[in-house]
C-alpha cells in the first residue's frame, strides 16, 4: 500500500471491522476472527511507518476538504506514531484477553461490546494521527461516545450512574474544548499542528493563557488531572478489558496525549513560558501526583486503586509537557508507551484474579503467588515499574523527567517523583508481598492460573516493560521516537536544550 | 385640524382603532368565539388600510371606457385596483381561516361542553 | 415542459391535492400512491431545477407566470437559496408521506384521501412561499400552508383541537401583521415584486414609514418561524399533532418562515438601516431562544413536549446565526436549516413511531423501548447526538460555522448561549437515550422484539443516515449551495 495513504487505512481498519461485527451475528467465532484481523492489520500497518518517521518525515494521507478552508486529515508524526504504536499493539493483546474474559466471566452482549471496542480504537489511532486540532476534536469526542456503552455495558444502576458522570465530565469538557479550539481556528485559520507552535505573536499574552486554560480543562478530564479525575474511579464498574484498554490507554491517554500535542504542537513552550502558565501546569501535575497516591493508599478495591494509580501516572505526562526541556518532554512521551504496558499489565491482572480468585479487594491474596504464578509475577513487574524500580520501563520516564526538572531548576520536582514512587511501592507491595510470601488460605487454595488467552497477554505486557526498561529503543523504539518528537518541538520553540 | 382630515386619512385611523380592537379581544376575551370575531376584526383593519391606500381624490372606478384609450391615460382619473384584487384575496384567507377555526370551535364544543378559556383549561388539567 | 419547472414545483402538489380527495373516495391505497407519485414528482422537478440553477453562471432563474413581466406580472425565482430549500421540502415531504402510509391504514383509512389532499396543499403553499419572488404571492402561500397546517395538526384529538386553535389566532395576527407591513412598503414603492422594491425603497427616502413595514414583516414571520419569545404556540401544536404531520411541519414549516426572513431582510432590505435594526433584534431574541429552549426542554417529562422545546432553542441557533450577518455565520445558519430539518424529522417520526407501536410517550415510558424497537431508537440515537451537536454528525459542523461566526462577530454572550445549550440538549437527549437503551426491567421477562413496520422504519434510518454522512461529507453542499447562497451585500 502506498505509504502516504497509511495513516487513513490505519483509522478506518478498525471502523471497517465495526459495521463487519454485527454482521457476524450470533457467531462468536467469526465476531472474533474479524477482530483479530483488524487488530492485527492496524498493527501492522501503524508498524510499518516507522522507519520512514525515523527518518524524520511526516507521512500524511489525502485531506477531507470542509468548507471556509478547513480540512480533516491524517498524519503520522514520531509523537503520534508512538501513541499509535501503543494503542494498536495492545489493543491486538486486549482483543486476546478479552476473548478468555469474557468467556470466563459470561458477559452479555458480546457483539456490541466489540463494536464499541473496534469504534475506540479508530477513535484513538485518529487522535494519534490528527494533523490539526479540528481532526482531533472529532475523534476525541467519537471516543467519549463510543466509550460510553462500554462503561454501562453491565446496565446496572451502579454502571448507568457511572455512565453518567461520565458523560457529564467528557462531554462537559469537550465543548469548553470546542470553544478553544474554535478561538484556535478564529486567530490562526487552517493551521496544522506545527512542532514548536503556531500560535506565536498572534495574540496578547492574556487571551494566550485563558485559551490555554480552556485547552487544559478540555483535555484534563481525559488526562484526569485534579480536581477534574471524579469519573476514572467512578467508571471502573466497566469489564475489566475495558478499564484495562480505555482508562489505562486509549481515554485517559489521549487526554494527556492532547495536552502534549497541544503544549507542544499548538503554543510552544516559549509561548507558554511567557505567559506564566506552564507553572501552574506544573503546580496542577505535581499536586495530582501526590494527592492521588495518597487516595490509593486508602482504597480496598483494586481497580479503584488501579485507577488512582493512572490519575498520578498521567500527571507525570504532563508535568514533563510543562516543564518542556528535552529531556522532561522525551520522558513525558516515552510514559505514554511506558506507562501503557505497564498499568495493562496491572489491569489485566485485575481481571484475572476476578475471573480465576473471585478477589476485587486488595486484601486476601494469600499464597496466589504459588496458585496463578504468571499472573502474580507480572502483576510484581508491572507494580514495580510503576513505582520506578531501575531496570523496568518506568524508571526511563522518571529519570528523564528528573533531568528534565534539575535543567529546568525544579528541584523540588524530583522530590515530588521520589515521594511518588515511595507512595506508589507503598499501595503495591503489601499485595505482592501477602500474594508470595503468605501460606493460601482456604479461599485462595483452589485458585487456578488464567486460562492461556488471558495469561499470554499479561506476560507479554510484562515482558515488554521489562524490556522497555532494559532496552528502552529496540522493537517499535518508543525512546527513540520520543527523543526525535521531543528534539522537533524544542527546535520548532526555540527552547531550552 | 379638521380642514385637514381627508377622507384617506379618515379611513386610516379607522384601520388602526380596528386593528386595536381587533387585538384587544384576542387577548383579553376569554370565550374562544369571540377571540375568533376579534380576529376577524383585525383582519377588516388591514383590509380596510390596504382600500385607503388605493383612495384617489376625484378618481373613478380603474375601468377604462374604449373612447378614451386613443389618447393618453391620466392615471390620477382612475382609483388604484391593485390593492382591491390584493385585498379579495385577503378575503378569501380570512374566510378560510374562519372556516378553519369554526369547525375547530365546534369539536372543541362538543368534546367539553364549553368554549369558554378557563372552564377549558380546567377539562384539560383533568 | 422543462422552462416552466418554477411553477411545476407549486403547481404539481396543488393540482394533486383537488384529485386525491375524489380518488380517496374509491381507493385510499389509490389516493395514497398519487400522492407519493405527486411528491416524488415534485422532488424530481426541484432538484431538476436546483441542478438547471446552480450549472448558471448567474444562478438566477427568473421565470414570468402567464408571460406577465414583471413588475406587473408574479415572479417566481429559483436561486441556490430558493431551490435548495424547495429540494429540502420537498424530500421531507416525500419521507413523512411514506412514513404516513402504515400510520394511516391502522388510524381511519377512511380519511386518507382528505388527510392528504391536505397535506398536499401545505406541501404546495410551503414550496409557494419558497418559490415566489412577490411579497403578496408569499403571503398567499403563507396563509394556504398555515391553513392546511391547522387543519392537519387538528387531526391528532381533541386537546388538538384546542391547541390549534391557540396556534391560528397567533398564526392569524403574525400574517396580518404581515400584510399590514407589506401594506407600507407597498405604499412607499407601488410595488410587490421583490426585486423592484429593493431597488425602489432607497429611492423612497422614508426612513420613518419603512422602519414601520419592516417591523411589521419581522414580527409577522418571527411568530410563524417561531422566535423566543413568539413561540408560545409552538409546543402543544407540536406535542398533540399525528406522528406525520409533526415529522414534516416542526422539520420544515419553521424553517420556511425562516428563510422568508433571511429573505426579506437580506435580499429586499438588505440596504435598509430598518433590516439591520431588525437583525440586532433578532440577534438577541436567538441568544434568548437557545438559553430558554434548552432550559425549557429540560423541564419536560413528554418526549413530545420537549423535542418542540428543543425546536425552539433551535431555531435560536438559525437566527443567531442569521443575524451575526458575516460569511461564515449565514453559511452556519443555512447549514443548521438544513441539519435541523433533517434531524428533527427523524426525532420526531421516531418518537411519533414508538408512541403508535407501544403507546408511551413520557421519557420515563421510553425506558428499555430500545430493546423492543432496535433500529428505531438507533435512528433515534445519531439524530439526538447531531442535535446535541457531537462530531462526526452533521449538527456539530454548523454548530462549528455558527461558533467561528460568533468569535468573528466576538458575540461572546453567543458562545456562551451554544456552549450552555450544548451541555443542556446533551443532558435532556441522554437521559432519553440512557432510557431507551438500558432502561430495561431485568426482572421482566423481555417484550417481544418488534420494530416499525418498513414504511415507517425506512424515512427515519434515510434521514438518520444522512445526518451521519452529511457530517463528514458536507463539503460540496456547502461550497455549491450554501455560499451560493449567501446574499450579495454579504458575499
Amino acid at each position: 500500500m502506498d505509504l502516504a495513504a497509511r495513516p487513513l487505512a490505519a483509522v478506518l481498519v478498525s471502523l471497517l471491522a465495526a459495521t463487519l461485527l454485527p454482521l457476524a451475528g450470533r457467531r462468536p467465532a467469526l465476531r472474533e476472527a474479524i477482530t483479530f484481523a483488524a487488530a492485527g492489520l492496524k498493527l501492522a500497518l501503524v508498524a510499518s511507518m516507522l522507519p520512514a518517521v525515523l527518518d524524520g518525515q511526516a507521512i500524511e494521507s489525502a485531506r477531507l476538504p470542509l468548507a471556509a478552508g478547513l480540512t480533516l486529515g491524517f498524519r503520522a508524526d514520531a509523537l503520534g506514531l508512538l501513541f499509535a504504536l501503543t494503542a494498536s499493539s495492545l489493543w491486538l493483546l486486549t482483543s486476546l484477553y478479552s476473548v478468555g474474559y469474557l468467556r470466563a466471566a459470561a458477559v452479555p452482549r458480546q457483539t456490541a461490546y466489540y463494536v464499541s471496542f473496534a469504534v475506540c480504537l479508530s477513535a484513538t489511532v485518529g487522535i494519534a494521527f490528527a494533523a490539526n486540532l479540528l481532526t482531533f476534536f472529532v475523534c476525541y469526542e467519537v471516543l467519549t461516545l463510543a466509550t460510553y456503552p462500554l462503561v454501562v455495558h453491565a446496565q446496572t444502576a451502579e454502571a448507568r450512574s457511572a455512565g453518567r458522570r461520565y458523560l457529564v465530565y467528557t462531554l462537559g469538557a469537550g465543548q469548553v474544548l470546542l470553544v478553544a479550539i474554535v478561538w484556535t481556528e478564529s486567530v490562526a485559520p487552517g493551521a496544522d499542528f506545527t512542532p514548536g507552535g503556531f500560535l506565536a505573536g498572534r495574540a496578547e499574552a492574556g487571551v494566550l493563557a485563558a485559551a490555554f486554560a480552556l485547552f487544559i480543562v478540555g483535555c484534563g478530564v481525559k488526562a484526569a488531572i485534579m480536581p477534574l479525575h471524579g469519573w476514572l474511579p467512578a467508571a471502573m464498574v466497566a469489564p475489566t478489558p475495558v478499564s484495562a484498554l480505555l482508562h489505562a490507554v486509549a481515554v485517559v491517554k489521549a487526554g494527556a496525549f492532547g495536552v502534549v500535542r497541544i503544549v507542544g504542537y499548538v503554543f510552544g513552550v516559549d509561548v507558554l513560558r511567557a505567559t506564566g502558565a506552564d507553572t501552574v501546569l506544573i503546580v496542577a501535575a505535581a499536586a495530582t501526583i501526590l494527592i492521588a497516591s495518597m487516595r490509593a493508599l486508602g482504597e480496598d478495591h483494586l481497580k479503584r486503586l488501579l485507577a488512582y494509580s493512572t490519575i498520578g501516572q498521567l500527571s507525570y505526562i504532563v508535568l514533563g509537557a510543562a516543564l518542556g526541556s528535552v529531556a522532561a518532554l522525551t520522558g513525558a512521551m516515552f510514559h505514554i508507551a511506558g506507562h501503557g504496558f505497564m498499568k495493562i499489565t496491572m489491569f489485566f491482572c485485575a481481571g484475572a484474579l476476578h475471573t480465576q480468585a473471585h478477589r476485587d479487594g486488595v486484601h486476601g491474596f494469600d499464597g496466589l503467588g504459588r496458585q496463578m504464578p504468571v499472573t502474580m509475577t507480572a502483576f510484581a513487574v508491572g507494580a514495580c515499574g510503576l513505582a520506578g524500580v531501575p531496570l523496568l520501563a518506568g524508571f526511563i520516564a522518571k529519570w528523564n523527567l528528573g533531568v528534565g526538572a534539575l535543567t529546568a531548576g525544579d528541584e523540588i520536582i524530583v522530590g515530588v517523583l521520589v515521594v511518588s514512587g515511595l507512595l506508589n511501592a507503598a499501595y503495591f507491595f503489601p499485595i505482592i508481598y501477602d500474594a508470595f510470601f503468605k501460606a493460601p488460605t482456604t479461599e485462595t487454595a483452589d485458585a487456578r492460573e488464567a486460562p492461556w488467552p488471558m495469561a499470554l497477554p499479561l506476560g507479554v505486557t510484562a515482558a515488554v516493560a521489562l524490556v522497555l526498561g532494559v532496552a528502552p529503543s529496540v522493537g517499535f523504539r518508543f525512546f527513540a521516537l520520543a527523543r526525535l518528537a521531543a528534539e522537533s518541538v524544542v527546535a520548532g520553540s526555540g527552547g531550552l536544550p | 385640524m379638521i380642514d385637514s382630515l381627508d377622507a384617506s386619512t379618515v379611513q386610516y385611523l379607522q384601520a388602526a382603532a380596528l386593528l386595536l380592537v381587533g387585538l384587544y379581544g384576542i387577548i383579553a376575551r376569554s370565550h374562544l368565539l369571540r377571540k375568533l370575531m376579534a380576529m376577524n376584526i383585525l383582519q377588516v383593519a388591514v383590509i380596510v388600510f390596504f382600500i385607503a391606500l388605493s383612495t384617489k381624490f376625484g378618481a373613478t372606478v380603474p375601468v377604462v371606457p374604449a373612447a378614451a384609450t386613443a389618447g393618453p391615460i391620466d392615471p390620477a382619473a382612475y382609483v388604484n385596483p391593485l390593492p382591491h384584487a390584493l385585498m379579495l384575496t385577503a378575503i378569501v384567507v380570512s374566510v378560510s381561516t374562519t372556516g378553519v377555526a369554526l369547525a375547530l370551535l365546534i369539536r372543541i364544543r362538543r368534546r367539553f361542553g364549553t368554549l369558554n378559556e378557563p372552564a377549558l383549561l380546567d377539562r384539560l388539567r383533568e | 415542459m422543462s422552462e416552466h419547472l418554477p411553477i411545476l414545483i407549486v403547481v404539481v402538489p396543488l393540482s394533486a391535492a383537488l384529485v386525491v380527495p375524489l380518488l380517496g373516495r374509491r381507493s385510499s391505497t389509490a389516493a395514497h400512491a398519487v400522492t407519493l407519485a405527486t411528491l416524488a414528482a415534485t422532488l424530481v422537478a426541484a432538484s431538476v431545477a436546483l441542478t438547471r440553477v446552480l450549472r448558471t453562471a448567474d444562478g438566477v432563474w427568473q421565470y414570468e407566470l402567464g408571460g406577465w413581466a414583471p413588475p406587473w406580472g408574479i415572479e417566481y425565482v429559483l436561486d441556490p437559496l430558493s431551490g435548495g430549500m424547495s429540494v429540502l421540502v420537498a424530500s421531507l415531504a416525500l419521507a413523512a408521506a411514506i412514513y404516513a402510509g402504515p400510520y394511516l391504514r391502522t388510524s381511519g383509512p377512511d380519511r386518507i384521501g382528505l388527510f392528504d389532499s391536505l397535506y398536499l396543499l401545505l406541501v404546495a403553499g410551503l414550496l409557494g412561499i419558497v418559490a415566489t419572488g412577490d411579497l403578496f404571492n408569499l403571503y398567499v402561500f403563507l396563509e394556504i400552508s398555515s391553513i392546511a397546517a391547522y387543519a392537519l395538526l387538528a387531526t391528532g384529538g381533541d386537546r388538538a383541537a384546542v391547541a390549534t386553535f391557540r396556534y391560528l389566532l397567533v398564526g392569524t395576527v403574525a400574517a396580518s401583521c404581515y400584510l399590514l407591513g407589506i401594506g407600507y412598503l407597498y405604499a412607499l414603492t407601488g410595488t410587490l415584486n421583490m426585486t423592484d422594491l429593493s431597488a425602489r425603497l432607497a429611492a423612497a427616502d422614508q426612513p420613518t414609514a419603512t422602519a414601520v413595514g419592516v417591523g411589521l414583516i419581522v414580527i409577522g414571520l418571527a411568530i410563524k418561524a417561531a422566535v423566543f419569545p413568539f413561540h408560545g404556540w409552538l409546543p402543544d401544536a407540536y406535542t398533540y399533532a399525528p406522528p406525520p404531520v409533526t415529522g414534516f411541519v416542526a422539520a420544515v414549516m419553521t424553517k420556511v418562515s425562516a428563510y422568508a426572513l433571511y429573505r426579506v431582510l437580506y435580499f429586499v432590505l438588505g440596504a435598509e438601516p430598518a433590516a439591520a435594526s431588525a437583525l440586532v433584534f433578532l440577534g438577541w431574541a436567538g441568544v434568548a431562544a437557545i438559553v430558554a429552549g434548552s432550559w425549557l426542554a429540560l423541564a419536560q417529562s413528554d418526549v413530545r413536549r420537549m423535542l418542540a422545546y428543543s425546536s425552539v432553542g433551535q431555531m435560536g441557533y438559525i437566527i443567531f446565526g442569521f443575524s451575526l450577518g458575516s460569511p461564515i455565520a449565514i453559511v452556519g445558519a443555512l447549514f443548521h436549516v438544513l441539519n435541523h430539518a433533517l434531524m428533527k424529522g427523524c426525532l420526531f417520526l421516531v418518537t411519533g413511531g414508538i408512541r403508535w407501536r407501544t403507546g408511551l410517550s413520557s421519557v420515563a415510558g421510553f425506558a428499555g423501548v430500545g430493546r423492543r424497537l432496535p433500529l428505531s431508537a438507533t435512528a433515534f440515537a445519531v439524530a439526538a447526538v447531531s442535535m446535541v451537536g457531537l462530531p462526526p454528525t452533521a449538527g456539530f459542523f454548523s454548530k462549528w460555522y455558527l461558533l467561528l461566526g460568533a468569535f468573528e462577530a466576538e458575540a461572546w454572550l453567543g458562545v456562551a448561549a451554544l456552549v450552555g445549550s450544548s451541555w443542556l440538549s446533551a443532558i435532556y437527549f441522554f437521559r432519553v437515550l440512557e432510557r431507551l437503551f438500558l432502561g430495561a426491567d431485568e426482572s421482566r421477562p423481555a417484550p417481544e422484539r418488534r420494530d416499525l413496520p418498513f414504511g415507517m422504519l425506512a424515512p427515519a434510518l434515510v434521514l438518520a443516515l444522512v445526518v451521519l454522512l452529511l457530517g463528514l461529507f458536507h463539503q460540496p453542499v456547502v461550497t455549491h449551495l450554501l455560499e451560493r447562497a449567501l446574499p450579495p451585500t454579504v458575499s
